[in-house]
C-alpha cells in the first residue's frame, strides 16, 4: 500500500481539543466532523486539505482526549495519512483502529517542508520525499496492524471473526 | 516482574511478559460514557454483533452532557438506555444517580486492585490509584471489546517514582503531579506505565492518590498505579461484592528509569496555557487576573478537594467580578456536602454549584469562556479551546488556590491570602 500526496505541515504537542473542540463532539457524523477538523489551530484547515494530504506532524501528535472524532475528522477532512516523530497512544490506536494509517518517522518534521510531495510506503516504512529526493525510514508498521489497515480497520476486522464464529 | 507486566501477564494467561511484547488480554471492565458510548454503539452496530460479551462487566456513565444539554445529546442517552436495557447492562448510572465517571466507577466499586480495566475515556487512568492497570481507548475499540472482550496490548516499560516528604497545608498531591509533569514533559512519558512509591504516597488518602493517577496521561502515559495497600483493601472492599486479588511489584522488578522526589517545602503550583507541562508556582502569577474559577472534575472534585475549597471560602466572599463554578463529582459527594455544610458555605460565598458533571471542563456546557476570558480551573487540561472560545485561557491549580484566587481575583497561593 503507498500512499502519495502534498504535506501539510504542524507542530509538537497537537492535542485532540484543537483537532476536534468538545462542543462538536456529540456529532458522531464524519462529514460534520471534517467541517471542524483543526478548528482550534487554523480553520481554513479543511479547505486546505480536501484535495488529499500527508499531514507532517512532530512529537506527541493527538494528546488528550480519547475522542475518536478527532481520527474521523482528519480523515473526513481529506488527510490520508500521518507522519508523525511520535504519537499519543489513544490517538495512534484510534487512528489504525478506523482505517487512518500512522507512522512514526524520526526526523520527519526537520527534512520536510509544507507543500512537498511524499509517497509513503507502509509495509516497508518508507518515507521518500519527491520534492527533495530524500528516502526516510519509519519505524515499521507490526505485521498485524498493516493488516488492520488493509481490511479498512477494527470494524471489518472484528465483523469477520464475528461472521467466522 | 512489576505491577503492570505482573497483570498483563495474568490478563492474557501467560506465566511472564517483558516490555515491548504484544499480548491479547482479557478485559475485566469496561466503561463508556454519554460522549464516547454514542459512537460505540455506532461501531457495535456495524460489526454486526448482536450480545456483548459480558454485560456484567460493562458500565455506562452520564456525565459529559448532563441533564442534555441538546436535543442531541438526550437522543444519544435515551439510545444509550436503550443499548443497556436490550444487553441487559445492569450498570448505568443515570442523571441524579451517578456523576462524573472516573469519581463513580471506583466509587460503586468497579475498580479493584490487580485489575485490568479500558474505558472510552482518557483520564481512565484514574484508577491505578486503586492498584489496577486502567487505561482509556477510543470508541470502535470499545466496540471490539464490547464483542469480543478482549485487546491487544504493548507491555509498557515503567518509570519508578519514589517520592517522600510531608506536604504542607496547602500544598496537595495535584502540586505534586503537577510538578512531576513538568520535569517529564508533555510528551515525557508516552507509551510508559508510572508506579508511585515511597513514604508521600503511603500516607495519601485515596482521594488524593486519585488526583495523582488522574494526570499521568497528561504525560502522556498509558498508566499509573500506585501499589495496592491496607488503604486500598479498605476502600474497595466496601464498595464491592467481588473478589479481587491485589499484586504487588516483585523485589528487584524491571524499571526503565527510578526517579526521585522529596515534596517537602514544595509550593503550590499553576499550570499555565497552552499546556499542562507548562508548571510555575502559584505566587509568581499574581499579575494574573481572573474571570472565572472552576472546582470539580475528575481530577480535584473530590470530598478532600471541597473541604480545602470550603475552608477557604468559609466566612468569605468570592471577589466582584468573578464566577465561581463548583461541581461535586459524584451524587454521593454532592450529598456529603449537603450534610457537612459545604452547599452553605459555598452559595454563601458567591459561587454556583452545579449538579455532579463534567459541564464546564471540556466546554461542553455550563459555564463556557468568552473570547479574552481567563479561567482558574482545578481540573486537568489547559489546552486552546478547552473550556470554550479558542481566545481563552485556562490556568490549572488545587483546590484551595483556586478558590483563594476566586476571593482575590487574581491568581494567589493560598497561604498569602489574608484575612479580610
Ligand atoms: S471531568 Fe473533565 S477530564 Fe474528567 S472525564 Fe469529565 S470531561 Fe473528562
Amino acid at each position: 500500500m503507498t500512499i502519495t500526496a502534498k504535506t501539510l505541515k504542524l507542530g509538537n504537542n497537537i492535542n485532540t481539543d484543537v483537532i476536534i473542540p468538545g462542543r462538536y463532539l456529540e456529532s458522531i457524523d464524519p462529514e460534520e466532523l471534517g467541517r471542524h477538523a483543526l478548528e482550534g489551530l487554523d480553520p481554513t484547515f479543511p479547505n486546505k486539505a480536501k484535495e488529499g494530504v500527508i499531514l507532517v506532524a512532530g512529537k506527541n501528535f493527538g494528546c488528550g482526549s480519547s475522542r475518536e472524532q478527532a481520527p474521523i475528522a482528519l480523515k473526513s477532512a481529506g488527510v490520508r495519512c500521518i507522519i508523525a516523530e511520535s504519537f499519543a497512544r489513544i490517538f495512534f490506536r484510534n487512528a489504525i483502529n478506523i482505517g487512518l494509517p500512522a507512522l512514526e518517522c524520526e526526523g520527519i518534521s526537520r527534512t520536510t517542508s509544507e507543500g512537498d510531495t511524499l509517497s509513503v510506503d507502509l509495509a516497508n516504512g518508507i518515507v521518500a520525499n519527491k520534492t527533495t529526493g530524500t528516502v526516510m525510514r519509519a519505524t515499521p508498521t507490526p505485521q498485524f496492524i498493516l493488516k488492520l489497515i488493509e481490511e479498512g480497520g477494527l470494524i471489518p476486522h472484528v465483523r469477520a471473526l464475528v461472521e467466522r464464529s | 516482574m512489576n505491577i503492570f507486566e505482573k497483570i498483563l501477564a495474568r490478563a492474557s494467561g501467560k506465566r511472564e511478559v517483558t516490555p515491548g511484547d504484544i499480548v491479547e488480554a482479557n478485559i475485566d471492565m469496561a466503561m463508556i460514557h454519554d460522549l464516547t458510548g454514542p459512537l460505540t454503539l455506532d461501531s457495535f452496530k456495524k460489526i454486526g454483533a448482536s450480545k456483548v460479551w459480558d454485560p456484567n462487566r460493562i458500565v455506562i456513565i452520564f456525565d459529559h452532557l448532563i441533564p442534555a444539554s441538546t436535543i442531541r445529546a438526550a437522543t444519544h442517552q435515551k439510545n444509550l438506555r436503550e443499548f443497556a436495557r436490550e444487553q441487559g447492562i445492569r450498570s448505568l448510572y443515570d442523571i441524579g444517580q451517578g456523576g462524573v465517571c472516573h469519581q463513580v466507577f471506583h466509587e460503586r466499586g468497579y475498580a479493584r486492585p490487580g485489575e485490568l480495566i479500558v474505558g472510552a475515556d482518557s483520564h481512565t487512568c484514574t484508577y491505578g490509584a486503586l492498584g489496577a492497570f486502567a487505561t482509556g481507548i477510543g470508541s470502535t475499540e470499545m466496540a471490539a471489546v464490547f464483542t469480543t472482550g478482549k485487546m491487544w496490548f504493548k507491555v509498557p516499560k515503567v518509570i519508578k517514582i519514589c517520592v517522600r516528604g510531608k506536604l504542607r497545608k496547602y500544598t496537595t498531591p495535584k502540586d505534586l503531579i503537577l510538578k512531576i509533569i513538568g520535569d517529564l514533559g508533555e510528551g515525557g512519558a508516552i507509551y510508559k506505565g508510572l508506579e508511585f512509591t515511597g513514604q508521600t504516597f503511603k500516607e495519601m488518602s485515596i482521594d488524593g492518590r486519585l488526583t495523582v493517577c488522574n494526570m499521568v496521561v497528561e504525560a502522556g502515559a498509558k498508566a499509573g498505579i500506585v501499589p495496592p495497600d491496607n488503604k486500598t483493601i479498605t476502600y474497595v472492599r466496601a464498595r464491592t461484592r467481588g473478589t479481587f486479588k491485589p499484586v504487588l511489584s516483585d523485589e528487584g522488578a524491571r524499571y526503565e528509569n527510578v526517579l526521585e522526589y522529596d515534596v517537602t517545602g514544595f509550593q503550590p503550583l499553576v499550570a499555565c496555557p497552552p499546556t499542562v507541562d507548562n508548571v510555575r508556582p502559584a505566587s509568581e502569577l499574581q499579575n494574573v487576573s481572573i474571570d472565572q474559577v472552576f472546582i470539580g472534575s475528575c481530577t480535584n472534585g473530590r470530598m478532600e478537594d471541597l473541604r480545602l475549597a470550603a475552608s477557604i471560602l468559609k466566612g468569605r466572599r468570592i471577589n466582584e467580578g468573578v464566577r465561581m463554578i463548583i461541581s461535586p463529582a459524584s451524587q454521593e459527594i454532592y450529598k456529603e456536602c449537603l450534610r457537612e455544610g459545604l452547599l452553605r458555605i459555598f452559595t454563601e460565598a458567591g459561587a454556583v454549584v452545579t449538579n455532579a458533571t463534567c459541564g464546564p471542563c471540556l466546554g461542553g456546557h455550563m459555564g463556557l469562556l468568552a473570547p479574552g476570558e481567563v479561567c482558574i480551573s482545578t481540573s486537568n487540561r489547559n489546552f486552546v479551546g478547552r473550556m470554550g472560545s479558542p481566545q481563552s485561557k485556562v490556568y490549572l491549580a488545587n483546590p484551595a488556590t483556586a478558590a483563594a484566587s476566586g476571593v482575590t481575583g487574581h491568581i494567589t497561593d493560598p497561604n498569602e491570602l489574608r484575612r479580610r
